[in-house]
């Protein structure tokens, strides 16, 4: 029987995931874009099974609003990735230096 | 609670959105022409938002907390001070942006609009009594700024700083979330008074991994140590009215809704997070002082102050007292006036041929260049440093007072220690502008509403500013109060 436990385990695993990719990547750009979207896919697991578990439909409804908001926020990500690729002509992440830090 | 009611309460807010959309289509029609109009019709927008706070707080002055939309907003006295704070910050910046981008020809009606969106986005996160409410605004804010962190197009350095912001303040979005779907899951509901009343009746590990998440996340959006790396590089990047608002308007906002979070919901498990913001206030202060020690960007000196300050605010929050919430509200409101006042200075200076002058060795000898700027960074940069009798001192005194009164006297004494490393690099200002020569000795041409600002800012930081003292503490104290209505 598959309880709810397992839904937040599988979840915790994507968040992880998600975190590592932002950090330990050293190639892309865009894969820490997808790492980003996996973190806020983990959230709306989580929400979604909490919201089941729960009988509530809050977690339903909140788990709309990230799904609008990851939209959003990829829009604008992939954005600023254009306008950063025009002025450098590339998008590795050991490329992203000229701030020091 | 009718409906009309819930639109009154969150009349600001409409106003600024209607107002931010008519502009925005205006823009689409006019083009470049028209950015300096939009500038002064997001100016007056936003002073009409703040009347209208200003009222809402004089109704809630009195303890009288308005809930709207079924308890996802709310107005009380502390809502209604932090963004009488945040609009006064907003005005300023945009005060201070069109001269900046028309040097570089990149000014465009989309830059007023977009700080319209985020200071909607700033009252929604102080107002929020929701998780739901909390992260729109959250997200409403912080979208907003990561355009505005890459608005100079054709500078890499802008579009570097813009991506940075992105990834991390993405990253941070998604800790919060995630702490927040937990303390969903543990607490069965996402409204701030029904999670008090789940933690109180049992408070699980789950509950405290996320209360942890939410508030690791929200110390990222405030950049306290040790999720403070993007701070100085962000800061350096983005043009320099950009970062004024980042330093001021919504920090002031994150700030805010970190304390309302920690009062409301979590506001029965104080002991679960006062060791957190205890460590998170220390290694502010130190790394915030530091860190600034070798700097000679001047931005990026300012941004390790702002670490630094953040650091003191979170004293004022560990003491997890009335007169703590209070002390948080006047650090902040002294905080804005100096932000203020260092980046309008920076902005001041830049040489006729419009070269931005951004290191220590160019305002070597800047008191023989102009007086007036000079002394003006003085009287800022001692009341950074806490010197008395300028108000920055009052500021930390209040915050300190705060914790002496919470029996966290080590904590007192090692931040007032830390404070001394502080003053350090602002006084080392003083020594650059007032004992070094001048390499150049032309004089600059700034635009009168940059002089204004500089000036507003200096007299509130003055010896005057302790007029105020009184009439400001008296709203701080009711806004404390408000967040321990429920208790």
């Amino acid at each position: 029987m598959i309880g709810i436990e397992h839904y937040v385990v599988v979840s915790a695993i994507l968040f992880v995931l998600g975190v590592l990719g932002i950090f330990l990547n050293r190639k892309n750009i865009i894969v820490i874009l997808m790492a980003i979207e996996l973190i806020l896919l983990a959230v709306n697991l989580n929400l979604v099974a909490f919201s089941a578990f729960l009988n509530d439909l809050v977690g339903q409804i909140f788990a709309m609003f990230v799904l609008t908001v990851a939209a959003g926020e990829a829009a604008i990500g992939l954005a600023i990735l254009v306008i950063y690729f025009r002025g450098r002509g590339t998008i590795a992440v050991d490329s992203v230096d000229r701030l020091k830090g | 609670m009718g409906y009309a009611n819930s639109l009154y309460l969150t009349g600001a807010e409409i106003g600024l959105s209607l107002t931010g959309l008519v502009l925005l289509l205006v823009t689409a029609w006019t083009g470049r022409g028209a950015a300096r109009a939009i500038t002064i019709a997001a100016v007056a927008a936003l002073f009409g938002a703040l009347i209208f706070t200003g009222v809402l707080l004089d109704e809630t002055m009195t303890g009288l907390a308005g809930r709207a939309f079924g308890d996802l907003f709310t107005v009380d006295a502390f809502s209604s001070l932090a963004k009488i704070l945040i609009y006064v910050a907003t005005i300023g910046c945009l005060i201070l942006a069109p001269h900046y981008f028309e040097r570089h020809g990149e000014y465009r009606g989309e830059y007023p609009v977009l700080i319209l969106f985020n200071a909607v986005g700033m009252g929604m996160m102080v107002s929020a009594t929701n998780l739901m409410t909390l992260y729109i605004g959250l997200e409403m804010s912080s979208l907003a700024s990561y355009v505005l962190a890459s608005f100079a197009r054709s500078d890499t350095r802008s579009s570097e700083a813009g991506l940075k912001y992105f990834v991390l303040g993405g990253l941070a979005s998604g800790i919060i979330l995630y702490g927040i779907s937990l303390v969903y899951g543990f607490s069965g509901t996402t409204s701030y008074d029904g999670i008090r009343l789940a933690f109180a009746a049992q408070f699980t590990t789950g509950a405290v991994f996320g209360m942890v998440f939410v508030l690791a996340g929200l110390a990222f959006k405030i950049s306290a140590v040790p999720f403070h790396m993007w701070t100085p590089d962000v800061y350096e990047g983005a043009p320099t009215p950009v970062t004024t608002f980042f330093a001021s308007a919504p920090k002031v906002a994150a700030v805010a809704m970190l304390v309302r979070i920690a009062f409301e919901p979590f506001g029965g498990e104080t002991g679960g997070w006062q060791q957190i913001v205890v460590f998170a206030a220390l290694a502010s202060i130190v790394v915030g002082a530091l860190g600034a020690i070798g700097q000679q960007s001047l931005k990026r000196l300012l941004a390790y102050s702002s670490i630094n300050n953040v650091g003191f605010i979170l004293i004022g929050l560990a003491a997890a007292t009335l007169e703590g919430a209070s002390a948080v509200l006047t650090y902040l409101a002294i905080y804005v006036f100096m932000t203020l006042g260092s980046f309008a200075a920076l902005l001041i200076l830049r040489d006729p041929e419009g070269d931005k002058l951004t290191t220590f060795a160019d305002i070597a000898g800047l008191a023989t260049r102009s007086p007036a700027l000079a002394w003006s960074l003085l009287f800022l940069m001692f009341s950074l440093a806490g010197i008395p009798p300028l108000l920055g001192f009052y500021a930390k005194f209040v915050i300190f007072q705060a914790a002496v009164e919470a029996d966290m006297i080590a904590l007192a004494a090692i931040g007032i220690a830390a404070s001394v490393i502080g003053a350090f690099y602002y006084i080392k200002f003083v020594k650059v502008m007032f004992f070094d020569d001048a390499v150049d000795t032309r004089r600059f041409h700034a635009p009168a509403g940059h002089w204004a600002v500089l000036a507003i800012c200096v007299i509130v930081n003055s010896p005057l500013g302790y007029l105020l003292t009184p009439w400001f503490g008296r709203m701080a104290d009711a806004a404390g109060l408000s967040l321990f209505a429920f208790a």
